[in-house]
C-alpha cells in the first residue's frame, strides 16, 4: 500500500483532515494566548514582544511554513472530500428530517470553513500582509509609527496596527466576530470529529473529550471575539 | 392502546426502471387501521391499483419481523419512518393520526441505484462483503464451540456488531451516503473474534477499497447513521474501522 493509496481512501483523506485539524486546533491556543496579552493594558508591551518574537524565532519560520501547508491541505483535502460526498448522492430527497437524527454544525462544515476562509483572507491582509512584507497593501499614513524598537532590533507595531484596523470601525469588528462564530461551530464539531477519525471512541474518554471540546471552542472564540471588540471601544491602551 | 382507523394521503416515488426520471405519485388510502404495518397499508394500496388495471408499487420486504433488512423506504424524511430502532416492516400505523400525508421514498445513494419505484440494489453491499466480510476456514468437522476462548465483554462487542442487518438506512441516512455505519460493523465484528484474527488487516483494507469502488462517500461524523440504525449499532465501530484501516495501512508491506 502506497502513501497515495493510504491517504486517498474514504478514511485516509479524513485522516488528513483530523491531523491538520489537530495542529491547527494547537495553533489557535498559541495564537489566542498571545492576542491576549494585549489585555495586560501596557500598551501593547507584552503583546509586541511576543509577536516580535513569533515573527523573528527561526524555529517558528519553519512552523509558520508548515501552519500555510497544513492549512492549504486542510482546505483542499476538505473541498475534495465535501465533493467526493456530494457525488456520492446525485439524486436528493423530497423530503429530508436531517435534524432528527444530527446536529446542523456537523453537517455543515464545509459551509462553516468557507466561511472561516473568506474570514482568513480579510484576516491575512490586515495583519500577516504588512506585518511580513511591511508596505504592501493598502497601508495609511500611520505606517510610519508602526515600527517600533525592541532590543534595538526593528519590528511592527502589530497592537497599533490592531487600534488601526478595529478603533471606531465597525465593519471589520463586525467581520471578525461574524468570523469567530463560524470557527467556534467548526471547532465543536471538528475537535471530536478528528478524534473519532483516528479511532479514539470510548465510553469513558468520549464524554471527555466532548466536554474538553465545548470548553476549548468557547473558550478560544469568546477571546478572539473580545479582542476586536475591546479594541472597537478602545476598552484596552 | 386504542385501536383507531384512519384515512391518509401518500406521496409515493414511482420510476418505471433504473433508466426513467421517476416522481412522487399521490394516493389516498382510506380507513387504515392503526394496528397494520405500513407494509401492510402498501399491500392494500396494491391490491386496490391491481384491481383498477395500474401498475402496483414495487417495495422490498421478506420476513416482515424486523430482521433481514430488505425493507427499505424512506418515509417523511427518515430510513425508516419515525419510530427509532425500528425497520419499516415494524413501524405501525399509529405512528400516523387521521388526515396526514406520508411521503415513501427510495435510498437515495449513487451505490444503491434505484432498480423500479422504491426497490434499490444494494448488492454493493454484498460485494463489500465479499471483498473480506467472511473468515477462512478449512472444512470438516465442526469444531468444538469452547475449544477457542473469548473474553465474554470481546464477545459481546462482536454479538452487537452482528447486529447489523445490512439494511442500507446508515448510507439513507447519512449526507455523504457513506456506509462507515456497515463497513464499521462488518469489519469489528470479526476483528473483535480470534476466528477473524488472521485475515484482520487485509480484510480490514480490502473491505475499504471495495467501499470506496462502490462509490460511498467518506464519514464526516454527523452520526446520522447510528441515530436511524434500526439495530442500533454505535459509530464506535466505526473509530473501530478508522483504527483497523489506520494499523493494516501503515502495517502494510506492499509497496
Amino acid at each position: 500500500m502506497t502513501w497515495k493509496h493510504f491517504f486517498g481512501t474514504a478514511i485516509g483523506r479524513k485522516f488528513t483532515m483530523g491531523a491538520t485539524g489537530f495542529f491547527l486546533i494547537t495553533f489557535l491556543i498559541v495564537h489566542c494566548a498571545i492576542n491576549a496579552m494585549i489585555f495586560f493594558n501596557d500598551g501593547g508591551e507584552t503583546f509586541n514582544h511576543w509577536a516580535k518574537f513569533m515573527g523573528t524565532n527561526l524555529i517558528l519560520h519553519v512552523l509558520e511554513v508548515g501552519l500555510f501547508v497544513f492549512l492549504l491541505l486542510h482546505i483542499v483535502q476538505g473541498i475534495m472530500v465535501v465533493i467526493k460526498n456530494k457525488a456520492a448522492r446525485p439524486v436528493g430527497y423530497a423530503m429530508s428530517r436531517p435534524n432528527r437524527n444530527s446536529t446542523w454544525y456537523s453537517r455543515s462544515m464545509g459551509l462553516l470553513g468557507t466561511l472561516i476562509l473568506l474570514f482568513l483572507v480579510v484576516h491575512l491582509y490586515h495583519f500577516w500582509v504588512p506585518s511580513r512584507f511591511g508596505g504592501l497593501g493598502n497601508i495609511t499614513p500611520l505606517e510610519e509609527t508602526q515600527l517600533f524598537t525592541y532590543s534595538n532590533e526593528e519590528a511592527h507595531n502589530l497592537f497599533q496596527r490592531m487600534q488601526m484596523v478595529f478603533r471606531g470601525n465597525l465593519a471589520p469588528v463586525v467581520i471578525y466576530v461574524l468570523g469567530v462564530i463560524s470557527l467556534f461551530w467548526h471547532l465543536l464539531h471538528g475537535f471530536q470529529s478528528a478524534f473519532q477519525t483516528f479511532g479514539l471512541n470510548h465510553k469513558r474518554y468520549t464524554p471527555i473529550i466532548k466536554s474538553a471540546g465545548f470548553v476549548y471552542s468557547l473558550v478560544i472564540c469568546l477571546l478572539f471575539a473580545s479582542m476586536p471588540i475591546a479594541m472597537y471601544f478602545d476598552w484596552v491602551k | 392502546m386504542e385501536h383507531y382507523h384512519m384515512n391518509l394521503t401518500l406521496k409515493v416515488w414511482r420510476q418505471k426502471d433504473s433508466k426513467a426520471k421517476g416522481n412522487l405519485e399521490t394516493y389516498q388510502v382510506k380507513d387504515v387501521s392503526s394496528e397494520m404495518s405500513i407494509l401492510e397499508v402498501f399491500d392494500v394500496l396494491n391490491e386496490s391499483l391491481i384491481n383498477d388495471g395500474k401498475e402496483p408499487i414495487a417495495f422490498d420486504h421478506d420476513c416482515r419481523e424486523g430482521i433481514c433488512g430488505a425493507c427499505s423506504m424512506y418515509i417523511n424524511g427518515q430510513p425508516h419512518g419515525p419510530w427509532a430502532k425500528t425497520t419499516t416492516c415494524q413501524l405501525h400505523m399509529r405512528a400516523f393520526k387521521d388526515g396526514d400525508t406520508i411521503v415513501v421514498e427510495p435510498w437515495r445513494s449513487r451505490a444503491f441505484p434505484v432498480i423500479k419505484d422504491l426497490v434499490v440494489d444494494r448488492s454493493a453491499f454484498d460485494r463489500i462483503i465479499q471483498a473480506g466480510g467472511y473468515i477462512s476456514v478449512n472444512t470438516g468437522n465442526a469444531v468444538d464451540a469452547n475449544s477457542i476462548p473469548v473474553d465474554k465483554r470481546y464477545a459481546d462487542a462482536a454479538f452487537d456488531a452482528a447486529a447489523c442487518i445490512g439494511c442500507g438506512a446508515c448510507v439513507a441516512a447519512c449526507k455523504n451516503g457513506s456506509a462507515m455505519l456497515f463497513v464499521g460493523a462488518k469489519v469489528s465484528q470479526l476483528a473483535l473474534l480470534p476466528q477473524g484474527e488472521p485475515e484482520r488487516e487485509t480484510r480490514a483494507l480490502n473491505m475499504v477499497a471495495q467501499m470506496d469502488k462502490e462509490g460511498f462517500g467518506s464519514c464526516s461524523n454527523t452520526y446520522a447513521c447510528e441515530a436511524e440504525c434500526p439495530k442500533g449499532i454505535s459509530v464506535a465501530y466505526i473509530a473501530k474501522l478508522n483504527s483497523e484501516y489506520l494499523h493494516a495501512g501503515l502495517n502494510d508491506s506492499d509497496s
